[in-house]
This record gives structure tokens, C-alpha cells and sequence, in this order.
């Protein structure tokens, strides 16, 4: 099917977004933003500098969701994990593929003719052994007439938007060592920055920025070692006492094991104009097991807040120090001003992987509050006074001793899949999961011809009959208002709110869903032909007209135990996930297609 | 379709499967290995794995191929999984991921020092181990390591242990010689290594090393220090793994001519 999308040029496209930033319509007058929201466009992953996911536009809604068909579809040809999404620019979408990671330009006025090009970047073969969890990248950004984004094998290109001729080419991180990306850029102002993944292999996490002009190097910021690294100076200042002090990059790990200490940078990063700050998560403290890297392992399971010129560290918060759990915090930081308390304050909202979302003041990155979203045991609560988490001793892992029953599960209660924010119902959309696990015993492994000891992690359904969630969390309240209960599996795609009060998401078994903003009433849904765990857009084609666009290709982490290759015999595989996944086989099955809905 | 029908499909079906390669002396033996890790094997051929390949494919009368690929996670499953070979050199004998052949040889991990540091330390409970600097080598898959890091961890001796991934830097030569060479530089006082790599490495440092099994071979009941370690076949391919098993058998002594020639410290099971 592919029916072309009318073909009258959009008058609105040239603005990624020309909504003013305070007063969107139907939201609290409190209610301000770091920066435009999207509007006929879709320039950057998240589609704004505050990760918020919401599109101002509202032709499709409520009432007339239930008319959306399909109008086209694009089959990339690599049935790996579709993680991410697409990019709309000037009436052309722009797809970044999992590895080999071409980037496919459609010209949305004539779709299911040719591509108006292919760039084919024809990254290093090597990193798909490397890479953990599937081949997935997470999306480009459009900046000053290029498409930049990264590539599997730890390099970075910006390309042409109009022609596909490759601008610059920059190797940042190394294969060789480990090293691989996945995570999306974001450019702030002349700056790309970027982030590297590959904590499993010994990598020492960082963000650089390169120059958008030419890709050269400006700089680097690591989150472990000393504070000159780390680009630690005078006007640091963390909140809380426990992330005070000298050089605690290094002296909370044991001697050198920051060298190898993971913390790496595989999820989002959002930006704050008006602070000149981005903020981004921290991976889990690599390489060693918990039991030898005694002390709090910063800065791994961190926020971060960085000035976006210089790259020095403004504040950072450790939100869970000295992970036993692999409790990765490189979740999305949604960024956006609310009235707390009775009075205007500038938020930053972290949904974690822990099972809490993390409500901060962005300024300076104290804990406004900090509440559970799915079953969560190894935490009784949070400590607000202090930041740090009320643990329950008997959930923590040690190696050689059975701990059964820890929620979440390593995967977390959401893992890297984002969330959306609508200002008009002031609620956040979570993709949610809902899984615990066992943690025990000893079994060999073997790598790069080394037998090692492997814990044997078993995840499964969490309590409650089901596995996924779509929460609508009130930030303000610190509750949730709502959710759509997924029974089968978790879910694994990302948020997409909009001003028509539809909430769009997908689920690993291929329903692309709309639901009701205010009540999680399903109002639309349609079966894909693989599995979603990519995240949703909308825009104006050149008609005029709304659409919106989501990946179909199960894939990723969780994803991954829907390909044939992977055997639900064994329920370590996947790193245990397999015991949370082994019906998917039976749902949905590898596949490469971007679905375009409309009217 | 009849039973019988449907009985003599499925015979079909097989033999254009693995079967047929252990019917077939003239179809090549795959391998799968990793192109630059020595002493195990590399793409010149030059790893007692690739030797000990030849031995087997010579025993079977086939001709030998190889599918390079660095040994990371997912190995298995892109390689003898993904039907790009059909046999794999090295794995432990208890892997459950593929179907072990039986065991061809069982080494363990060692303690290595400088000959002139006299340290001969055989033991963790060493109480030097306290002082010493330990190098040891990290997998870091979540949760997993070698069995050094749990034996130093459960004693409380941290503070004075070096990483060296067991990855290396993979765009040199041999990207797992750096922990032996910082035991030559001094840049440690005593190793703890897998023994094939250990003993290879070992005998190729301008001063001499000396290496020494870890005693006991297992600390604690969870912990062990010696492993078998078998070929693996694709689960179900029981021709191949039966035909392999025969030649380990067969061909014993000239394996363990390779195996002590590359200087892999052999041990027996304990009885």
C-alpha cells in the first residue's frame, strides 16, 4: 500500500515549532516550556529540548481518532529492533535503520515513489558483536540543514537534508575497547553532543560535543574519575551532602575500577534554554561485580546537569549509589514549569528504571518527590532530606546468595523507551513495566575464551496478572491517575500525547493503540505486522493534513526473544529476560516497517 | 498424508540438515572462531584451536572452513545459531546454549608473578594477598565475572585489585596479553588468569614468569577455578557431536601434544 500523501506544500513546515512557549491552549497559564514544542514538524527525537513528546497538533482527536487509517509504509529491509523514530523536515522523512544504520529519505509528497535518497554510511561490521541488546539506534536530530546521528560502531555523521552527501564523519568512541552508540544526539545551539553505550564491556562513560559545522571534537565530559575528567570545577553544586566532595568519580570506587567503571550515556538527553543546561542519566557502574566495587560507584545511576557550552557539571544527583540491580538511569528527563506547592517551579521529571519517578528542581537538582509507579520492593521509600532511597536489605544482590523476589527486575519499570507529557491534562504518559526477578547461583560461561561465573537471573510477571502499563502519572500529586493494564507483555514502545487529547503507543505484540489523554479510554487501535518498541510521531503532510508515524520491528533488550535465533528453552537468555518474554513468539515476529496513519 | 508418509518426510528434512554433513566426508567442517584472540585461535591460523581444528577435520576427511567472528556476547548465537559454521572450538562442557561435545581438555585459573619476585603465591587465603597489587581479569556481563573477582571480593580484598578486561584493546595483536604483560612490567605483583592464556603469554615476556594453579580448585562450593572445556555443536545435531567425541577420543595424544606445546597448564579432575 502506498498511497501518496497529497502533494500541496504545508504552509506551517518550515517551524519545528511556532507554538509560544508558555500558554498552549487548554493548559494551566502556569504551565511554561523550555523551548518550542513541535507543531507541523518532527526535528528532534524527543520533537523538543524538553523530552516532553507532544505535538500541538490537534485535527486528529478524541471524536475522529477511530477514523485513522493507513495511507503508506516503508519497509527499510533490516527486521532488527526499530527502536526510535523518524524525523520530519520539509515535507521529507528522514528513517535512521538499525545497524547498518542508512539513513532513507522519503519525500512526503510523493511516498511509495522512489526515496529522494539513501544514504548508506556502511558503519564497521565488528560492532554488531559488540553491541548488547540488538542493533537499535535511537534517532537523529536536523540541525542547520543536516541530519545528525550515530552509528553503531561509535561514530557520528551529519549528512545533507537536501542531497544525502555525507557533511562530516567523525570517529568519537572505539570498538575496540567496547565502545558502541545508540543513543540519539542532541544538538544544542553549534554543539552536537553525544553519548557512548557498552558499560558491560569495561567502558568508562562520557558525553562529548563536536562542532555541527565540521564534527570536529570540542569536547569531552566522562562520569567517573577525577573531577577534571568528569569537568568538575567551583560552580558545582550537588543538593544533597552525599554527592558532595572531592573527586568522588574516584574515591568511591576501589582503587582504579573507574578506569572500566561503565556509567555510560545510551538514553536521552533534553536541554534547558534558558539555564544553558542539558541533562542526561548515567548507565550501571561497569565491569565489576557489586561486591568489589565497594562504596557508591559515582557517577553511574546519576543525573546529570551540564553547562551546554563548556560541558562542566553543574549539579549532579546519584539517584541509586552502589547498584546491585543493573538498575541503569539513563531514562528521559522531561523538562517543563509547573506550579508546586502554590507557586512556579522549574521541573525536571525522571519515570525510573527503579520503579519511582523522580520529580527534581532543575536549578539546583534537589528531590521535590519521588514515588513508586509499578511494584517496587527493594526501596521501601525516599529519603527526601537526604536523596537517598529507604532500601530494604534483603533485596540487595550478593553473589553466591539466592535473593528471590526483587521488583522491579533489572529491566526496570520502564527501561530506555520513552514517556510523553501533555500540558493540558498535566499529566505524564509512562511506558511501563511490570516484572520481578530471581537472583541466584553460579553457572560457567565463556567469552572471548575465558570461562566465567554468571549469576543466573530469572524475570517474570510482576504481581497483579500483568506484565505492562501505560501509566498516567500526575507529577504534581505524585500519583498515578490512571493506567491501561497490558496483560501480555511489557510495555516497550515510547509516548506520543497531543493537543487533540489522544495518547498514541504501541505493544510488542503490534497494536498501535490511541487512547483517550484524560481517561486511558481506548479509542483506535490497528495490528501491525511485528511487534513496536519504536516510539511515535505526528506532523502536517504537505496536504495539510495530520499524521502520525510509528516503527513496526520488535527488537531491542526484551524485544530481541522474537527472533528465531533466540531459544525460549533457556530462561537466563536475553540476560533472563526470557521469562517475562517467552509468548512473544507465539504475538509477533521480526520485521522492518515504518506505518504512516491518517484520514 | 499417511503416518508413514509423513515419517519418511521428516527423514528428508534431516538429511538436508546437519545430518548430512556427517554423512557427506566431502562437504567442509565449519568452524567458527575468533579472528584475533591467541593463543585460542586468529584468522592466521596460528591458535592452538585452529590446530586442534585441523586435527578434527583431518580425522574426518573434510576440508577445513572458518567464519571469523570476535567472540562477544551473542557468539553462539550469531555464528553456529545463525548456521554460519558447525562446530565451535572452546566452550565449557556444561554450556547448555549448544550441545557440548565430551570434554578435550580441563584447565584452570592461575596465579602468575615474576620468577624473581619469589612470590609463590598458590592460594587466596595468601594473606599477602591483602597488600599485594592483584591484577585480574573482568568479563563484565551484568552480574558476571571470573571466578578471581568473587574469591577476592568474599575476602574483603578490593582496595589493591587492577581490571584488565578480558576483551583487550582489539586493535592490537593480542588483545588479551595486557594483564600478563603488566605482571612483566611490574605494573602488578601477581596475576590471576585463565590458564591457556596465561601459559602462553607467560613464556613470551622478556623476563621469566612463573604460574601456579589456583589451590583448591574451588572456594566456598560456589566458586571454581578449573573448567572443562569441550567443542559445542548446534543443539540436535547429535551425528556431528558423536563423530567429534570419536576423534577427541581418537586423536587425545596428538590434542595434547598442541595443547602443552601453546603451554596450557592441564589439569585432572579431582577424583
Amino acid at each position: 500500500m502506498a498511497a501518496a500523501i497529497g502533494c500541496r506544500r504545508n504552509p506551517e513546515s518550515g517551524g519545528g515549532g511556532s507554538t509560544p512557549r508558555g500558554g498552549v491552549s487548554g493548559a494551566p497559564p502556569s504551565t511554561h516550556f523550555v523551548a518550542d514544542l513541535p507543531r507541523g514538524e518532527w526535528r528532534m527525537a524527543a520533537g523538543d529540548y524538553g523530552n516532553l513528546r507532544y505535538s500541538t497538533l490537534d485535527a486528529i482527536n478524541t471524536t475522529n481518532v477511530r477514523n485513522l487509517r493507513v495511507v503508506t509504509t516503508l519497509t527499510t529491509g533490516i527486521p532488527h529492533g526499530h527502536e526510535g523514530q523518524p524525523l520530519v523536515v520539509d515535507n521529507t522523512m528522514y528513517v535512521v535503520t538499525p545497524f547498518p544504520n542508512n539513513l532513507l529519505a522519503i519525500d512526503l509528497a510523493n511516498t511509495g515513489g522512489a526515496l529522494k535518497f539513501a544514504y548508506e554510511p556502511h558503519p564497521d561490521r565488528r560492532a554488531v558483536g559488540i553491541a548488547c541488546c540488538d542493533i537499535v539506534n535511537r534517532g537523529a536530530q536536523y540541525a542547520d540543514g543536516k541530519i545528525v546521528y550515530s552509528l553503531l560502531d561509535a561514530t557520528v555523521v551529519a549528512v545533507d537534508a537536501k542531497d544525502g552527501h555525507e557533511v562530516w564523519r567523525t570517529k568519537v568512541g572505539n570498538i575496540d575497547v567496547g565502545e558502541t552508540f545508540t543513543a540519539a544526539p542532541l544538538v544544542v545551539k553549534n554543539k552536537v553532543i553525544v553519548g557512548n553505550s557498552g558499560g558491560e564491556l569495561g567502558v568508562r562513560g562520557y558525553v562529548a560535543a563536536l562542532d555541527l559545522g565540521s564534527g570536529r571534537e570540542l569536547w569531552r565530559a566522562y562520569n567517573t574519575g577525577p573531577d577534571a575528567d568528569v569537568k568538575i570545577g567551583p560552580a558545582f553544586k550537588a543538593f544533597y551532602r552525599k554527592d558532595q566532595g572531592k573527586d568522588l568519580g574516584v574515591a568511591t570506587w576501589p582503587s582504579d575500577q573507574w578506569k572500566l567503571g561503565g556509567s555510560t550515556v545510551w538514553g536521552w538527553i533534553s536541554y534547558d534554554p534558558a539555564a544553558n543546561l542539558f541533562f542526561y542519566g548515567t548507565g550501571n557502574p561497569g565491569v565489576w561485580n557489586p561486591d568489589m566495587r565497594v562504596g557508591d560507584n559515582k557517577w553511574s545511576c546519576a543525573i546529570m546537569a551540564r553547562d551546554a557550552d563548556s560541558g562542566e557539571l553543574r549539579w549532579a544527583y546519584q539517584i541509586v549509589a552502589h547498584d546491585a540491580w543493573d538498575y541503569d538511569e539513563i531514562m528521559e528527563n522531561m523538562l517543563v514549569d509547573m506550579d508546586w506547592n502554590g507557586r512556579p517551579r522549574k521541573l525536571l521529571i525522571h519515570p525510573a528504571r527503579t520503579g519511582f519517578v523522580f520529580v527534581l528542581d532543575r536549578d539546583t537538582g534537589e528531590v521535590l518527590s519521588a514515588n513508586t509507579y509499578e511494584p517496587t520492593n527493594w526501596a521501601t521509600g525516599w529519603d527526601l532530606k537526604t536523596g537517598a532511597p529507604v532500601e530494604d536489605a534483603t533485596k540487595r544482590t550478593k553473589y553466591g546468595v539466592v535473593t528471590k523476589g526483587i521488583c522491579p527486575s533489572s529491566t526496570g519499570a520502564k527501561d530506555v523507551i520513552p514517556s510523553a507529557f501533555s500540558p493540558r491534562t498535566g499529566l505524564v504518559y509512562i511506558p511501563a513495566h511490570n516484572t520481578c526477578m530471581d537472583y541466584e547461583g553460579v553457572e560457567a560461561n565463556y567469552i572471548a575464551g575465558t570461562p566465567y561465573l554468571g549469576a543466573s537471573v530469572k524475570m517474570y510477571p510482576g504481581p497483579g496478572g500483568y506484565q505492562g502499563e501505560l501509566v498516567a502519572w500526575d507529577p504534581v500529586r505524585g500519583q498515578k491517575t490512571w493506567g491501561v493494564k497490558e496483560e501480555k507483555f511489557p510495555v516497550y514502545s515510547g509516548v506520543l500525547a497531543t493537543a487533540g487529547d489522544v495518547v498514541f503507543y504501541g505493544t510488542m505484540d503490534g497494536w498501535f493503540k490511541a487512547v483517550d489523554a484524560r481517561s486511558g479510554t481506548e479509542l483506535w487501535k490497528f495490528h501491525c505486522g511485528s511487534g513496536i518498541v519504536g516510539n511515535p510521531i505526528t506532523y502536517l503532510g504537505p496536504d495539510g493534513k495530520q499524521y502520525v508515524a510509528i516503527y513496526s520491528g520488535i527488537g531491542g533488550w526484551m524485544g530481541a526473544v522474537a527472533f528465531p535465533d533466540v531459544s525460549i528453552d533457556d530462561p537466563n537468555a536475553g540476560l533472563g529476560v526470557v521469562g517475562t518474554m517467552k509468548e512473544i513468539k507465539k504475538y509477533t515476529a521480526p520485521g522492518d516497517v515504518l506505518y504512516v496513519f491518517g484520514f | 498424508m499417511s503416518s508413514a508418509s509423513s515419517v519418511f518426510l521428516i527423514a528428508l528434512l534431516l538429511a538436508g540438515g546437519p545430518e548430512r554433513i556427517a554423512a557427506h566426508p566431502s562437504l567442509p567442517l565449519r568452524v567458527c572462531a575468533d579472528p584475533n584472540n591467541l593463543p585460542f585461535s586468529n584468522d592466521g591460523r596460528e591458535g592452538f584451536e585452529n590446530r586442534i581444528a585441523e586435527i578434527v577435520a583431518r580425522d574426518l576427511g573434510r576440508p577445513l572452513e572458518y567464519f571469523w567472528m570476535p567472540q562477544r556476547r551473542g557468539f553462539i548465537r550469531n555464528t553456529l545459531k545463525a548456521d554460519r559454521c558447525d562446530l565451535v572450538m572452546g566452550v565449557p562442557a556444561t554450556s547448555d546454549a549448544l550441545q557440548p561435545t565430551r570434554p578435550y581438555y580441563r584447565s584452570t585459573y592461575v596465579f602468575v608473578s615474576r620468577r624473581d619476585r619469589a612470590l609463590r603465591v598458590t592460594s587466596f587465603d595468601d594473606p599477602r594477598l591483602g597488600t599485594l597489587v592483584i591484577g585480574v581479569q573482568v568479563t563484565g556481563d551484568d552480574y558476571a565475572n571470573p571466578p578471581a573477582a568473587q574469591a577476592l571480593a568474599s575476602r574483603g580484598i578490593v582496595s589493591n585489585v587492577r581490571g584488565f578486561t578480558v576483551y583487550g584493546d582489539y586493535s592490537r595483536p593480542n588483545p588479551a596479553s595486557g594483564l600478563i604483560d603488566a605482571v612483566a612490567r611490574g605494573d602488578v605483583d601477581v596475576a590471576v588468569a585463565w590458564g591457556p592464556l596465561a601459559g602462553y603469554f607467560a613464556a613470551r615476556e622478556p623476563v621469566p614468569l612463573e604460574i601456579a594453579p589456583v589451590l583448591p580448585d574451588a572456594d566456598g562450593g560456589l566458586v571454581r577455578f578449573a573448567f572443562d572445556i569441550a567443542m559445542g555443536v548446534r543443539r540436535g545435531d547429535a551425528t556431528l557431536a558423536a563423530a567429534v567425541d570419536r576423534v577427541i577420543a581418537r586423536r587425545r595424544a596428538e590434542i595434547r601434544r598442541v595443547l602443552r606445546e601453546y603451554g596450557v597448564p592441564l589439569v585432572e579432575r579431582a577424583s
